[in-house]
């Protein structure tokens, strides 16, 4: 029993950031942008969140600084793509590109230093229930707010004007303008709230999963994440289950490596890797269907006439 | 004040040719201040990473052995890029394409003749075409996002290299280190002037490469078709051309050269297989065709502006004591600057203060 | 009426407006005021700057220089949402609507009160019944048909309850019969003190609607006018500036000409979410024939038009034969080869990629069928003819161009037209298809591009016309069939034909009009 619980919770722990990322990385798309910078707003916000919280000891202001981070970040994104119409693909590449290199040499006094772990939620009495307590009220305060986020998110997105108005540009910028939205500003803010989810993510990695700065901790995650959007139709519940499926995954070949499982371990290692190519051509095979989902303007330039 | 774009009747000569230098203009400026934020004084580190590494004539010949696989992988991107098929697993089939080539020389060690090394250079090629395929087969079939299958095809090559050079192909000579046998000489690609420096035939390929992709693109019907298909999708399809078949053709042709830019590393500059065997060749390759503005030509001069870039982060490294990572962020600058002086091109900036009459500049 | 008077009575007046893109004068010191309480036309060609300026006045362009008044205060229209809330109203020409939203939430996102989905779905259903607007407020936009979105469009706009409504074109999506309906709706508007600035190039409707006009010609007024005291000839002359010419078409006696392109039993599933099946289409073009297509925008043919050229193939070889081969299975270059040419609705990024030159254009269509001319061994491309050819049809159509080998893009709209019917007609076709062919081209262009097709068919080639213009395909065609609903009637000679039949058919009414004609054929 014990040991099932343990193992929900490591999926959990595995789950959470692919989740984060993913959600923030869904607000951006649903608003038409195509942000393929991800991971190196991850890692921005690993580095960061890990180098704030050594350096003042608290790991809540760590967990802050990899949100500026990455929303600041995400910032040089959006300034180039919707301020001066680059190409989205181009310069999200160049974004991941730049956050590695820039982590790397942020991070260079910072490997191999003791991190600082953000502790786990105790409430006396629900946390010591057995089973559930720990699964419901005994993990890291991050796990809850994923949770929250994929609600707000949903909310957001469906039950408000803004989250219609949100919709509605991703859909037709075109036509959004002519109706006098803020194009332009919607989707600073969308990447903005991006950068922010992948920034919490990385700093998830560094002050949780594996409280320490070890360079390209992120390990493809954020790539990962942009897979589990499309997987989930743009639709924040299903990146929820996207998010536990791949923390599965990940935790189920770490499991069997350390099992050890006549496999190579490099092997075991590549299976996330492999398994978000079988997902995404599962989930893109029926085409119509892609194509509904798929916010029209997705990855549109936008230049309005003035 | 604000930035807005105004769209310019035809895309801008002048600016097409200079959107390149503009760009290592601003990202040499943004250098200096970045070497002055780490306390550096910001000319002497220009100097020390921009100038100081190619000063003999031995050093460039380490630039040409960095810009040959650059420029090979770059050239092959730039016919993706151009087809607008988004191939950015290079890297993976730099790797596949190294593997497929050393297993002549590592299986069969004992084999020598003057047909080994053609040998080996085909099978790199077609190793790294075939790897290529899967993305290209399931973006055609699947209808499959090829960024995302392409990527994660570079975790499972590297894990796959990882494992042979650790597994079944280790020098069991080796003391356990992770490594291949040591190439035998008529499995090394020969150097160019062992006299002058180490540049080995990889530089020679690169730029007959460059020249035959450029005269592709630019005088013959199959460029045509890339172009057409690239700028506009359904003007190909009313042309009668085939956007899936595109899609294997490009990521064929630049798996093809990235398979070859791997082997040609491998048995050139390194002499076996390691766990490690590029410093992401396959990524920065992506910058050198953007900064090339995706012409063959173009691509040759970036692909030795991007090789200063590793040359300058090892300098800066021991001279300066600062990290090598350094290169990565002046790539990934450049390719942000690259990106933003291209809008240049098809539009004119035009600085907008709220309520009152907008001025104009280039 | 005493200038005070006139004055109080203008709801909006323009003075001296302008707006210059780059180079191009779009608007040049436009004067306009609208009265309360009227139907006012904004009449010009394609491209003298109508849609120019009232994006101007609904706020979606920035002026460069001119005065706005609305109810006689001076007012800057910064954006649309300020133009909203002065009491202007737009329908739009391509509408701003959402396809993957629904109809209430396309309403909504117009609306500022914070009324909920439910009730705006209320008030759009009790709007629709007073004027005539049938909508369905929780149905998907793309799933609907182009007059329902104009009903969505029209009815988002009245929500607003605006003072000064604008309509972009509004019966270019219509029926005759549906555009009668909306002439009614703006009728009753006008009773109720509304006024309404509507943009036509079609002056019968405006003779018949509208109580003052203001004429447009590239960009500048060139005159104000009571419609109904003038005739259609003499708007059109005011418009184009010169006496307007139309094609010429000598019926013909085609008896037992041969068939050169057959259609026999095509369908076609829907391509994409929001596409039109095709359901068993016959049809038959002769040598010396023009048949023409009619029917309102998202009927199909745009998907009949990809089933024909060979952009998509069909399931059976048969249900296309070009000069009585089957070519249902083969593809687009193939079906050239056989003699067919193709002209599609949209010019920039379907005939023409816009960021490439005319010289290479050409080759887009060309490079197969004339492979000879244009391609030396080893897949060289030979400029230097490719060269020639290209001068020779901006010759042959007049082509006008501010550059030897422009960019399409850089072309107007009418120019680009006619090099690309140049480009096709200079292989000499025996089969010709063209999907609009003068959409969005001036007057002069369009009676060109009209005689060369005409012209074409009687030298002894097949010529298929799809078009929306009614006017056009009465002044054309030999017969003129009908698509609706991705089916199509039986062809009805020309001389048999009335807006009326057409228009009908056009809204689906007649029964059952898909039955093969050529039953011996399949």
């Amino acid at each position: 029993m014990d040991i099932t619980v343990n193992i929900l919770l490591t999926i959990a722990t595995a789950a959470t950031p692919l989740l984060i990322a993913a959600i923030g990385e869904l607000v951006v798309e649903r608003s038409g942008v195509l942000n393929l910078g991800v991971e190196g707003m991850m890692i921005m916000g690993a580095v960061c969140g890990f180098g704030a919280a050594y350096l003042t000891g608290s790991p809540w202001i760590g967990v802050l600084a990899a949100i500026i981070a990455g929303a600041l970040f995400s910032l040089l994104f959006a300034f180039m793509t919707l301020t001066l119409a680059t190409n989205q693909v181009a310069t999200g590449l160049s974004l991941t590109i730049l956050g590695l290199g820039l982590s790397g040499m942020i991070g260079t006094n910072f490997v191999g230093l003791p991190g600082v772990r953000l502790p786990n939620l105790y409430i006396p009495g629900l946390s010591d229930i057995p089973v559930v307590g720990k699964l419901l009220f005994g993990q890291d305060p991050l796990f809850y707010v994923s949770i929250a986020l994929v609600i707000a998110v949903s909310w957001f997105l469906f039950k408000t004007r803004k989250g219609l108005m949100l919709r509605s540009i991703g859909d037709s910028h075109s036509s959004a303008h002519a109706l006098g939205i803020p194009v332009i500003a919607y989707r600073y803010l969308a990447v903005m709230f991006g950068g922010a989810c992948a920034g919490l993510a990385g700093a998830h990695l560094s002050l949780v999963y594996t409280p320490q700065w070890v360079e390209n901790m992120t390990a493809g995650r954020g790539w990962i994440a942009l897979a589990l959007v499309v997987f989930a139709s743009w639709r924040p519940m299903r990146v929820l289950a996207g998010a536990y499926i791949f923390g599965a995954v990940w935790i189920g070949q770490l499991h069997a490596q350390a099992f050890g499982i006549p496999v190579p371990s490099q092997f075991l290692s590549a299976l996330p890797y492999l398994a978000t190519i079988v997902v995404l051509v599962l989930i893109s095979r029926n085409k119509r269907l892609t194509m509904m989902n798929t916010p029209a303007s997705l990855g549109q330039p936008f230049v309005p006439d003035r | 004040m604000r930035i807005e774009l105004v769209k310019r009747p035809e895309r801008s000569k002048l600016f097409s040719a200079l959107s390149p230098f503009i760009a290592f203009a601003l990202t040499v400026m943004a250098g200096a201040i970045l070497f002055a934020a780490l306390g550096k004084n910001p000319l002497a580190a220009l100097y020390t990473y921009f100038i100081d590494p190619v000063t003999q004539v031995w050093q460039l010949h380490e630039l040409a052995i960095k810009a040959a696989p650059l420029i090979l992988i770059g050239v092959g991107l730039a016919v993706c890029y151009r087809a607008n098929v988004w191939n950015i697993g290079a890297e993976g089939q730099f790797v596949i394409g190294a593997v497929t080539g050393s297993i002549l020389p590592v299986m069969f060690p004992a084999a020598t003749g003057w047909w080994v090394l053609p040998l080996m250079l085909v099978m790199g090629a077609l190793g790294g075409a075939a790897y290529a395929s899967i993305p290209a087969f399931l973006k055609t079939r699947f209808n499959t996002n090829e960024i995302l299958t392409s990527l994660m095809l570079v975790y499972v090559a590297q894990l796959f290299l990882d494992w042979l050079v650790r597994g079944w192909w280790r020098d069991p000579q080796a003391y356990n280190f992770p490594q291949s046998v040591q190439f035998n000489p008529s499995a090394v690609l020969p150097e160019l002037d062992p006299m002058a420096g180490r540049a080995n035939w990889g530089f020679v390929f690169a730029l007959v490469a460059a020249v035959l992709v450029w005269l592709m693109l630019s005088r013959m019907m199959k460029g045509f078709e890339i172009r057409v298909l690239g700028s506009s999708p359904r003007a190909g399809r009313f042309a009668g051309f085939r956007y899936s078949y595109m899609v294997f053709f490009a990521f064929l042709i630049s798996g093809a050269l990235a398979g070859l830019a791997g082997i040609s590393e491998v048995s050139g500059a390194i002499g076996q297989l390691q766990p490690s065997i590029s410093p992401g060749y396959g990524f920065t390759a992506i910058i050198v065709a953007f900064l090339g503005r995706l012409n063959p030509l173009g691509i040759v001069a970036a692909g030795l502006v991007l090789a200063l870039t590793y040359l300058g982060g090892e300098a800066a490294q021991t001279a300066l004591g600062i990290s090598d990572k350094v290169a990565r962020v002046f790539q990934g600058m450049l390719l942000f600057f690259v990106l933003a002086s291209d809008t240049l091109i098809h539009y004119r900036i035009r600085f907008a203060g709220i309520g009152q009459k907008s001025t104009e500049a280039a | 009426m005493a200038k005070s008077a006139d004055k109080a009575a203008n709801l909006i007046e323009v003075r001296g407006l302008t707006k210059v893109f780059g180079t191009l004068t779009a608007c040049d010191h436009v004067d306009l005021s609208i009265r309360e309480g009227e139907i006012h036309a904004l009449l010009g060609e394609n491209g003298a700057g109508k849609s120019t300026l009232v994006k101007m006045l609904f706020g979606s362009l920035e002026p460069t220089s001119g005065e706005l008044f609305w109810k006689g205060k001076p007012v800057r229209i910064g954006s649309p949402s300020v133009a909203r809330s002065l009491g202007i109203g737009m329908v739009f020409q391509h509408f701003s609507l959402f396809e993957a939203l629904t109809a209430a939430e396309n309403i909504a996102l117009s609306l500022h009160d914070g009324a909920t989905l439910d009730e705006i779905a209320s008030r759009s259903r009790e709007l629709s019944k007073t004027y005539g607007l049938p909508l369905d407020p929780d149905s998907l936009v793309g799933d609907l048909s182009v007059g329902e979105r104009q009903r969505i469009e029209i009815t988002r706009c009245l929500l607003q309850e605006p003072d000064l409504i604008i309509l972009d074109e509004p019966t270019s999506v219509l029926t005759p019969q549906e555009a009668d309906k909306l002439f009614e709706t703006l009728e009753r508007l006008r009773s109720e003190g509304k006024s309404i600035l509507y943009i036509s190039h079609r002056l019968e409707e405006v003779k018949r609607l509208c109580d003052r006009a203001t004429v447009m010609r590239h960009g500048k007024v060139v005159g104000h006018c009571d419609p109904r005291k003038e005739t259609a000839a003499s708007l059109a002359r005011m418009m184009v500036g010169t006496d307007v010419v139309t094609a010429e078409s000598t019926p013909i006696e085609l008896g037992g000409a041969p068939e050169l392109l057959a259609i026999c039993g095509l369908s076609r599933k829907p391509a994409g979410p929001f596409s039109m099946p095709l359901k068993n289409i016959w049809l038959s073009v002769r040598t010396g024939e023009v048949l023409g297509i009619a029917g309102v925008a998202g009927n199909g043919q745009g998907e009949f038009f990809e089933a024909v050229s060979g952009e998509a193939l069909q399931e059976s070889a048969d249900a296309v034969r070009i000069r009585g081969k089957s070519v249902g299975r083969v593809g687009i270059s193939a079906r050239r080869r056989m003699g067919a040419a193709f002209v599609p609705e949209e010019r920039l990024g379907h005939g023409a990629a816009p960021r490439m030159k005319l010289s290479e254009n050409l080759l887009l269509s060309r490079h197969d069928t004339d492979r000879n001319a244009f391609v030396a061994l080893g897949g060289f491309v030979k400029s230097g003819a490719i060269q020639s050819a290209t001068q020779r049809i901006i010759e042959a159509m007049d082509v006008r161009k501010s550059a030897p080998d422009p960019e399409a893009a850089a072309l107007s709209g009418g120019n680009l037209q006619k090099f690309i019917i140049g480009r096709e007609l200079d292989r000499q076709p025996a089969v010709m298809v063209v999907n609009q062919p003068t959409w969005g081209v001036d007057a002069g262009a369009a009676a060109r591009i009209r005689q060369a097709l005409i012209s074409l068919a009687r030298a002894g080639s097949a010529v298929l016309v799809i078009s929306q213009d009614l006017d056009e395909l009465f002044e054309i065609s030999d017969a003129i069939a009908v698509m609706h609903n991705g089916e199509l009637s039986k062809p009805i000679p020309r001389g048999e034909a009335t807006y009326e039949k057409i228009g009908l058919l056009m809204g689906g009414a007649e029964p059952g009009h898909a039955a093969p004609h050529h039953p011996e054929v399949a």
